[in-house]
């Protein structure tokens, strides 16, 4: 599997030690829904440039991840179970412009990325396990498609 | 401290939250934060390895990507029973001056309820925002490698030129859905 997204821990780990992430999850999921970045209505504001609102959140939210990265590779301050932290690097290809761009055909359109997807569905808008469902079957053709397309 | 809770948090409250994730996760666990490889993951789940080679690697590595979207699911369950805010979403009055005059009639939710339920699928339109965004939002997020979340933010916030040109590519690709297609599939 190449880089994108993968877990560099080399430790294996437990049902109970995963359920870290699923706490990290609920965090993440109450912040997106309370602060609305959720909103088909706020990526509409986003795309019509009338609001500030989303590149507020996205600029900070890079900012502050940036000045962590470089006070954790400053201090080479290790993980929870002592290992180097390993920032991956993305080597470009073609898929980041044309997937980026029907990506963000699809943005537009859902006024959501994935993370609102799996938000919206647990505040009980149930209409985006079909969107979910639609994004679950692009992945899987993607994947048949693969070497067929421009990389 | 909970009625505090329940009012729409600030952009600047919610931008320091999403951010520190990022480094939550790599102190945790070495985990590059990124939500659209969950779909990956889901799928070489199901399927057989045979499939295709994309989904042919150890998933169960990636466990925890999935512990992390259940999570999310669960979490916007608490955001919108227990610390649900009954006002509708502020949107920025030209922006739903501009909806309204495409037809949108619902602005009382976090979503226009007009458009996304399930009544709406059987529609063309409905199909068009419900069914093909979400198509484009799994084949495009994996064609370029990730999402808002891997690349916007964690590939940004870690210098990486790939990720300022696919984040371009999302925002042009919004733009030109909203500007030039939405009108369009109004008037269906």
């Amino acid at each position: 599997m190449e880089e994108e997204g993968k877990n560099h821990q080399q430790a294996s780990e437990s049902f109970v030690s995963n359920l870290k992430y699923l706490l990290v999850g609920i965090f993440f999921g109450i912040v997106f829904v309370k602060s609305e970045v959720v909103s088909w209505f706020r990526i509409q504001e986003m795309f019509r440039l009338q609001a500030f609102f989303m590149y507020g959140v996205i600029g900070t939210a890079v900012v502050v991840a940036a000045i962590s990265g470089i006070i954790i590779k400053k201090f080479k301050i290790k993980t929870l179970q002592g290992e180097e932290v390993v920032f991956s690097e993305r080597p470009f290809d073609k898929g980041n412009i044309i997937g980026g761009l029907l990506f963000g055909f699809g943005w537009a359109l859902t006024g959501a990325c994935p993370g609102p997807i799996y938000g919206l569905i647990g505040s009980g808008f149930l209409v985006f396990i079909a969107v979910l469902a639609s994004a679950l079957f692009g992945t899987f053709v993607y994947g048949l498609l693969r070497e067929k397309l421009p990389h | 401290m909970l009625e505090f809770l329940r009012q729409p948090w600030a952009w600047p409250v919610a931008g320091v939250l999403i951010g520190l994730t990022v480094p939550l996760l790599y102190l945790l666990g070495n985990k590059p934060f990124g939500i659209s490889s969950s779909f990956r993951h889901i799928c070489a789940a199901c399927l057989p390895a045979s499939t295709a080679p994309y989904f042919n690697y150890n998933w169960k590595k990636e466990k925890w990507n999935l512990f992390f979207i259940v999570g999310i699911v669960i979490g916007g369950f608490i955001a919108s029973t227990l610390l649900a805010n009954p006002e509708p979403v502020k949107i920025a009055a030209s922006t739903r001056q501009d909806l309204e005059l495409l037809g949108v009639t619902q602005f009382s939710k976090l979503e226009p309820t007009d458009i996304f339920n399930f009544h709406s699928l059987h529609t063309l339109r409905g199909f068009i925002f419900i069914v093909v965004g979400g198509f484009l939002v799994g084949f495009g997020t994996r064609y370029a490698g990730g999402c808002t979340s891997g690349h916007a933010i964690t590939g940004l916030s870690n210098f990486q030129l790939s990720s300022l040109i696919a984040t371009i590519c999302f925002m042009v690709g919004g733009f030109v859905v909203t500007w030039l297609v939405i009108p369009l599939i109004f008037k269906l």
